[in-house]
């Protein structure tokens, strides 16, 4: 049985229609890479996974539970954390409480602190521990971003857009970071159009356009489907 | 673990004793005040206190009502039906009249609670007129013209005038530093955490577990009863009771939004800070008349010009000082912050 399991999953914005039936069953221990063009629906996809937004139809099993109608704070607390692809920082607060109200809120609850200073040392975040979020650099407000989802102590971490405007350098050690995550039995979800990082990580690759998933399989497979390439043509990738 | 946490700071520790010295003569001002400083301090701890709930509601939990003169008036009925009714003493109706002032705003929450943003505020309003309509159809107190508290539910609660005036004074001592205390316990607490994140992302709050929709509720409930207290205690002060008095938007929200707008929203020191400059603006200026309403109107755009988070917000920042540490300070081992490995790679 998939850990996570979507079924038909509808979602309209008056006439625009995101996603309609949308399928997708994803297995405990996977990282899941999610390509597509802008407007593909993918961040609409994270929204209804973690409950921000509400499906019009469908509905979301994890790990054998039907969860569609459990909002936000109950899927995190089912063990289901995201990244927000534009971050959302608590302004007013240093680093540390912000990854402190993932680790009081989240999954686990015994030693919040303890488990705050463990993610911003992951995260490379530690030394700006007093700082307050409202004066981090985009860089490290994504950064926070995926220490506060990790403070939750998630099974299933979705990520949206983390390796955007990284050196090579930082890229590598987000790389590893992730891999980190990913070894200590987190199933990950990353959508990402730094292709080369995700497919440095990824052990299966989705492409979804229009809301319809038009490629599913192994990397290196699915950068060769036909389809994958013609979606792609006329995009332009930021190197 | 090479870290610790603390949660002072050495201006906070230096506060905390002139606070603990200021309530402390503050307590003893029956003994030193006159009749009319006794009754400028009590209204002082009023509006500290009617402010700093407001800020909780409107500063952390994003709950702009103005709509808080329901439960000043709420509190200020119940205490007068306790009184004249149930033959309570006045002192011990103030927390009788909080307890139903916080249940009466759970089916009140119910309805603005299906509304957002300036549809909650007017909502809230809306209510607060009900609640004054009402109370104007209840002809055993006095209906539309009011009623007054009897001289001898006065004289029951203290034999001399001196010993009413201290009980009062103290009370409203309580109720003022009270409200400030409890509100920084709680913000540093479980609660507080999340208050304060809710404060700054609805959205990412809810995304990381926090139940942003019941910690709402019961900072609204909580307020509701705390406000009914001190509406309790006004009436006390004030002997009469009419419905128009009860329910004033002016006297009970919107001098307390200027308060807290002034002093700096979603903070525990604004309030105070907005509160003695309300004070000392009125003190100065109330004789004359509209004009002084115009000033403080002036002033309050001229502030929202200059210093949008207020006359602390622009302190705090300028000076990087808190009086109330809510948050958390971690306490780095400098010779790790001394290897580049350590660093954030954020160049």
């Amino acid at each position: 049985m998939a850990f996570l399991s979507l079924k038909n999953l509808e979602k309209r914005y008056g006439a625009l229609v995101v996603t309609d039936g949308f399928s997708l069953d994803v297995d405990q221990g996977e990282i899941l890479g999610i390509l597509g063009p802008n407007g593909a629906g993918k961040t609409t996809l994270f929204n209804l996974i973690t409950g921000t937004v509400k499906p019009d139809g469908g509905a979301i099993e994890f790990a054998g539970d039907d969860i569609s109608g459990l909002d936000a704070a109950s899927r995190c607390q089912q063990g289901i954390s995201r990244s927000f692809q534009v971050p959302h920082p608590f302004v007013g607060m240093s680093v540390f409480e912000n990854v402190l109200v993932g680790s009081t809120f989240g999954r686990q609850s015994h030693g919040p602190e303890e488990q705050a200073l463990r993610v911003l040392e992951l995260t490379g975040l530690k030394q700006k521990s007093n700082v307050l979020a409202g004066s981090l650099s985009l860089l490290e407000r994504k950064r926070l971003e995926m220490a506060r989802a990790l403070a939750t102590a998630p099974e299933l971490l979705l990520l949206d857009e983390i390796a955007g405007g990284l050196t090579d350098s930082e890229c590598k050690s987000l790389l590893a970071a992730i891999q980190d995550v990913h070894d200590s039995g987190v199933t990950i979800i990353w959508i990402e159009h730094v292709v080369h990082a995700l497919l440095s990580v990824a052990t299966r690759l989705v492409v979804v356009d229009f809301g319809r998933t038009i490629a599913d399989g192994k990397p290196a497979d699915v950068m060769q489907d036909e389809q994958v390439k013609s979606v792609y043509l006329g995009v332009d990738e930021d190197v | 673990m090479h870290h610790s946490i603390t949660r002072s700071t050495s201006e906070s520790r230096i506060a905390a004793v002139m606070a603990i010295i200021l309530v402390a003569a503050l307590a003893a001002a029956p003994w030193w005040g006159s009749t009319a400083e006794l009754r400028l301090i009590g209204e002082f701890m009023i509006y500290l206190s009617l402010a700093s709930l407001w800020n909780l509601l409107a500063g952390y939990a994003g709950l702009i009502s103005v709509g808080q003169q329901a439960y000043v008036g709420f509190g200020g009925y119940m205490l007068f039906t306790c009184a004249i009714y149930l033959g309570l003493n006045p002192l011990l109706a103030i927390p009788v009249a909080g307890v139903l002032g916080a249940l009466v705003s759970i089916p009140v929450a119910f309805l603005v609670f299906r509304l957002n943003g300036a549809y909650f505020a007017i909502g809230t309003w809306v209510v607060a007129e009900v609640f004054r309509l009402g109370f104007a159809q209840i002809s055993s107190l006095g209906g539309g013209s009011g009623t007054s508290l009897p001289i001898k539910v006065m004289k029951a609660m203290a034999g001399s005038k001196w010993m009413r005036e201290a009980m009062i004074f103290e009370t409203a001592l309580l109720l003022g530093i009270g409200t400030v205390l409890a509100i920084y316990l709680l913000l540093r607490s479980r609660i507080g955490i999340g208050l304060t994140a809710i404060r700054d992302s609805q959205i990412a709050s809810a995304s990381l577990g926090v139940r942003v929709e019941r910690i709402k509720l019961v900072t609204y409930v909580a307020v509701a009863g705390m406000t009914a207290m001190v509406g309790a205690l006004i009436f006390i002060t004030k002997l009469r009771i009419t419905p128009d008095a009860a329910f004033s938007v002016n006297e009970w929200t919107a001098f307390v939004i200027f308060i807290v707008v002034i002093g700096g929203i979603g903070t525990i020191e604004g309030p105070i800070i907005g509160t003695i400059v309300f004070f000392v603006l009125r003190e100065y200026m109330a004789d004359l008349g509209s004009v002084y309403l115009m000033i403080l109107g002036a002033m309050a755009i001229a502030i929202m010009l200059v210093a949008p988070k207020g006359i602390w917000g622009y302190v705090r920042e300028r000076f990087n000082l808190s009086f109330f540490p809510v948050g958390y300070r971690v306490k780095l081992d400098t010779e790790k912050a001394l290897k580049p490995t350590d660093t954030p790679g954020g160049t």
